[in-house]
């Protein structure tokens, strides 16, 4: 592609972005037709290619599709999660949005490796691409051999994990269930479903097309291909970039165009993820591997670097004020949890702060992780415990009574209101 | 055969039953709600782990390995 900024950024899935005119058109131009391969073909050359899941666990995307076709003495479902649940995540819309072709591909594919005849393609309530991704729809009708449903369900943080959005296209509310079942066991219809993220569908769009080896060609050895990473900076600067596996903390944040200087920390993988010291952050490669041995998670590929006049235990506080008003109001430990540890953290950044509050604080952080439905209280708390830890000088001077001067104006990381309802 | 106790989070509405009835391996946080630690469980608390479950008034506790 002549408009590539650089030979060592490769633009895969972003290749047909650019040109708005006819996206269908362009994209074809790009990928071609959906490529003549066989069920078994795909799966083959999804396992050989090492494609990770990127909707933030990191499961092998191969592994799964041979997992769901095996265990299916009923006829599988396609799920694609298009629903980006991390507020600070704008990845999964930018593809839907500028490339809906190469998701809906790979969702015909997925369909194809594991045998189903049905799929459905979840997004958030008014989100500003479902009239693009209808009318993609509508674009595709001669050719689409799978019939896909597109679901708008509600904007909750915990709605699109993946119990919580099969429940949600079973008829129920978009909370998650206790399991197992896992969904890949007995999901939609109870019947063996594949749910996906669609940046992962759209890597299968590609894998089918160009091949395994062809995948592997950039990227970690082992986590291979291109990442989407949604890059924050100084408030207002928000950029998706396609980069390798294995990219730097600081590369990618360059490669965004984004400020980065005199930043003292990052927040890493999103609301579940962590927050690591800059300086230590723009040296560590996004992979799930480094990530895990740094004690964080690559999550959706979240990387925000907090500016540097923002308080980082007043923004801790801010999102888990909004983690506790997210959650699905099922479990104890995470209804009483959440709201008592953000309680704890907003009093810590104000000034508002007794110190018999600590004992009661570290308790939280340790006795209320494992103890949901599903993860959100252990992302929860993993995200508060290391704002204690990469924050602690702020956390010292805040404890003897010097509350953050920066605390009241905090107000970075976004953290978007519920609406009302879980239908 | 290895057992393991559970409890359903979404059933479990903070009793306290079975933190009565099982004190040897179940504690309550200070909501009410059982801490379990999912390892496995002594084969001499296994009759009280039964009656525990029995006991639950949301049946949220969940036995496995039998």
């Amino acid at each position: 592609m002549t408009q590539a900024p650089s030979v060592t950024w490769p633009r895969r899935l972003l290749a047909s972005v650019g040109a708005d005119d006819d996206q269908y058109a362009v994209h074809l131009d790009t990928w071609g037709a959906l490529p003549d391969v066989s069920g078994a073909a795909i799966v083959e050359a999804v396992e050989a290619s090492g494609l990770l899941g990127r909707g933030g666990a990191g499961f092998p995307t191969g592994r799964k599709m041979r997992t769901v076709a095996a265990g299916a003495s009923r006829r599988p479902v396609v799920v694609a999660n298009g629903a980006e649940g991390e507020p600070a995540s704008g990845k999964d819309v930018l593809l839907l949005g500028r490339a809906p072709h190469l998701v809906l591909d790979g969702i015909q594919l997925a369909a194809r490796a594991i045998g189903a005849d049905e799929a459905h393609l979840a997004i958030h309530r008014g989100s500003p691409v479902a009239g693009v991704v209808r009318a993609a729809l509508a674009r595709r009708t001669a050719t689409d051999t799978v019939r896909l449903r597109l679901h708008e369900i509600p904007s909750r943080y915990v709605a699109s994990e993946e119990s919580a959005l099969v429940h949600y296209l079973n008829g129920g509310e978009a909370k998650p269930t206790f399991t197992p079942p896992r969904p890949f066991e007995q999901g939609v219809a109870r019947r063996p479903t594949l749910v996906n993220n669609v940046e992962t569908l759209a890597h299968v769009g590609v894998i089918a097309r160009r091949g395994a080896k062809w995948f592997r060609e950039v990227g970690d050895a082992d986590e291979p291909g291109t990442l989407l990473v949604t890059v924050s900076a100084d408030g207002v600067t928000r950029r998706v970039a396609e980069v390798p596996t294995g990219t730097t903390i600081g590369a990618v944040a360059d490669r965004a165009e984004v400020g980065r200087d005199g930043a003292t920390a990052v927040l890493v993988g999103g609301y579940f993820g962590s927050w690591l010291p800059a300086a230590y952050a723009w040296q560590l490669p996004l992979t799930h591997r480094a990530m895990r041995s740094a004690g964080a998670a690559l999550g959706a590929g979240v990387v925000a670097i907090l500016p540097p006049a923002s308080c980082g235990v007043a923004e801790t506080a801010r999102v888990l004020g909004y983690l506790a008003a997210h959650n699905a109001g099922q479990c104890g430990p995470c209804l009483n949890g959440l709201p008592a540890i953000a309680d704890a953290l907003r009093r810590l950044a104000s000034g508002a702060w007794d110190e018999r509050w600590w004992p009661a604080l570290e308790r939280w952080l340790a006795v209320v992780p494992g103890r949901g439905a599903c993860r959100h209280p252990d992302g929860a708390v993993r995200f508060a415990s290391t704002a204690l830890s990469v924050f602690a000088e702020d956390i010292a001077s805040h404890r003897s009574g010097r509350p953050c001067p920066a605390a009241s104006s905090s107000a970075w990381l976004p953290v978007p209101r519920p609406p009302d309802g879980w239908r | 055969m290895t057992m393991r106790i559970r409890v359903n989070p979404i059933a479990c509405e903070a009793h306290g039953v079975c933190a009565e009835v099982l004190p040897e391996w179940i504690e309550l946080d200070e909501w009410g709600y059982p801490i379990l630690d999912g390892e496995e469980l002594p084969a001499q608390l296994l009759a009280h782990a039964r009656r525990a479950a029995k006991a639950c008034p949301t049946l949220a506790i969940v036995l496995s390995g039998e």
